[in-house]
């Protein structure tokens, strides 16, 4: 997703009206080396200051610019977090964190490289949007949107170089609303990310199962999709959330608190990091570790499902 | 001659801004009000209100306005006076200060209608912001320029340093910082909390043209204002917190402290203006 956000710039570079792409010392892991030489004028590198960051590209926004960070996930939301909430949530400065390598595609380099909590920490940040794309299309069309949004947006991007696609043809993205990736009327899965082809997988192996799984597709994590959700909770026996962030404050919690607010709501099962920094490893090891696998999941859905 | 015309002029606008510090601070009651922090400011905001800002308060939305900010947004009081002297909002309104619902809080909330340019209050912001607003200058071919007033305590957070540090590599000569060196922070004098000595010598490190002054000089302040770099400018301004009142000079009890209306009276005719 990183290197289609590079050429995402790049035709950005070209289109968009006083555009700024700022970034932390990490040009070339953005993909945005080409972007660099080719509008020395729209970017800037604030070398590895985040508050920094967001600060000039707060001042820059109030000044009539589009502006865009960029730098790993960690360091895009957490080391600047109050800079976020002052001068993007407060005061309502808008511009668009791109958040790299989010989730555990970094866990060889260990924690301080993984992002398990971005999402639960912007969420409770008001006049904040949270986009986790699907697959690196989805990532353009998040960065697209968001330069026509309202709000700062928050742009959590997840998984390796070789990320599977979820979509073959153009579709309409709109901030906000869910897409229905395959219709389902006995569990609903949502998920964000990555985790959106892992819940497609398990629909599959559901399938075989005579378990009809609704997937959803829930790029926007705020504002959730509350119709969506409900309108999955008034059908599905169960309903599912899959996310590659710890499961206190992210995707989970948000469907969960659409829940409560629905008479008779189905059994939520939350798929997440358990709320711990576990052993380092490469990210297939992690996914395994968290149990973030469509045979696992499947195994305790079915097994949930006949519970009910 | 005109010089001094200015001077005076200045000096009575200081005046009236530390009358307006007084009538907020017994407002604000039991919620209290950083008294010291703002008094210090009051010779360096007067003189850039009066002479140096440009900025027309039927339009405090023109675009090639000199920008303003407030780093240390606690010192509100005298940003809001002298806002007020110029015209952005009526006197009455300063009675509104700290009320429910109030525009006034006690640190600023961004109003530019009111004159005021952004939120602050968490320390070791505005720097990055007004380098954010004069690189936008830079960019759209702009003259207007860029203000930032921190404050010594302010120096303490490292956010100042990053924003110091990228000022002068972006070669912004449009920029110019105003520290307030008061000395004192909430709990005790920066010395005893976190020393912040040689702070000229640190600034001019981060490759800052600094101008060192006394900070309640007029001449002095309108000197340093009117001196051009090629580099961003700081000036360090030598003050005395609590300035102008003989309880409150140099005594830290009022960084932040309840006024009682015998304190007020006994000020008013220390200033020696009408009511």
């Amino acid at each position: 997703m990183r290197a289609t956000f590079g050429v995402a710039a790049l035709e950005l570079g070209n289109t968009v009206d006083k555009l700024m792409i700022l970034t932390g010392d990490v040009s070339t892991s953005a993909g945005l080396d080409r972007f660099k030489k080719k509008f020395p004028d729209k970017y800037l590198d604030v070398g590895i200051a985040e508050q920094n960051l967001i600060g000039i590209g707060a001042g820059l926004a109030s000044e009539g610019f589009n502006v865009i960070t960029t730098t790993f996930a960690p360091f895009q939301t957490l080391r600047c977090c109050e800079q976020i909430k002052v001068n993007l949530g407060y005061m309502k400065q808008k511009i668009c964190m791109v958040g790299l390598a989010s989730g555990l595609v970094l866990g060889t380099f260990g924690y301080t490289h993984c992002c398990i909590e971005d999402i639960g920490i912007l969420r409770s940040i008001p006049n904040l949007t949270i986009i986790s794309p699907a697959d690196s299309s989805e990532a353009v069309k998040a960065v697209l949107s968001s330069l026509e949004h309202k709000n700062s947006v928050y742009i959590r991007l997840t998984g390796g170089a070789n990320i599977d696609q979820i979509y073959e043809d153009d579709y309409n993205f709109k901030i906000g609303q869910s897409i229905t990736l395959k219709e389902g009327k006995d569990v609903s899965i949502f998920a964000s990310g990555t985790m959106v082809k892992v819940a497609l997988d398990c629909s599959i192996i559901l399938n075989k199962s005579d378990i009809d799984a609704e997937v959803v597709n829930m790029h926007t994590i705020k504002p959730i999709d509350i119709n969506k959700v409900n309108e999955s909770a008034k059908k599905s026996k169960l309903i599912v959330s899959i996310e590659e962030h710890n499961i206190i404050g992210g995707l989970g919690s948000a469907v969960a608190e659409c829940l409560v607010g629905i008479k008779n709501s189905p059994t939520q099962i939350f798929f997440g990091i358990n709320d711990s920094y576990s052993e380092g490893g490469d990210y297939n090891f992690l996914k395994q570790k968290f149990n973030l696998t469509p045979d696992f999941i499947s195994k305790k859905i079915i097994s949930k499902f006949k519970d009910i | 001659m005109e010089n001094k015309n200015e001077i005076t002029k200045i000096k009575k606008l200081a005046k009236e801004i530390r009358k307006n510090i007084l009538t907020m601070s017994l407002a604000a009651g039991a919620n209290s009000s950083h008294f010291g922090g703002s008094l210090s400011t009051v010779e360096l905001l007067a003189t850039l209100y009066n002479s140096v800002l440009k900025f027309d308060v039927s339009n405090p939305l023109w675009k090639d306005r000199d920008r303003f900010i407030l780093s240390k947004g606690h010192a509100c009081l005298g940003y809001y006076s002298v806002l007020c002297e110029k015209g952005f909002f009526p006197k009455e309104d300063l009675n509104s200060f700290e009320k429910n619902g109030s525009f006034l809080l006690g640190h600023p909330v961004i109003n530019k209608k009111k004159g005021i340019e952004f939120s602050n209050g968490s320390l070791g912001m505005g720097l990055s912001l007004g380098i954010g607003v004069a690189l936008a200058a830079k960019k759209k071919n702009k003259s207007y320029k860029t203000f930032v007033l921190i404050g010594d305590g302010e120096c303490n957070e490292g956010s100042v340093w990053e924003a110091s540090m990228s000022a002068a590599h972006f070669k912004l000569n449009n920029l110019t910082a105003i520290l307030d060196r008061n000395n004192l922070q909430q709990t005790g004098s920066n010395e005893e909390i976190m020393s912040t000595k040689e702070l000229g010598d640190k600034w001019r490190s981060f490759n800052w043209d600094v101008k060192e002054i006394d900070g309640h000089d007029i001449a002095q302040i309108l000197a340093a204002f009117n001196y051009v770099s090629e580099k961003p400018k700081l000036i360090l301004a030598n003050t005395i917190k609590g300035k102008g009142f003989s309880f409150s000079e140099n005594n830290n009890d009022w960084h932040h402290k309840i006024m009682t209306k015998k304190q007020y009276d006994d000020a008013l005719k220390e200033l020696n203006v009408p009511k």
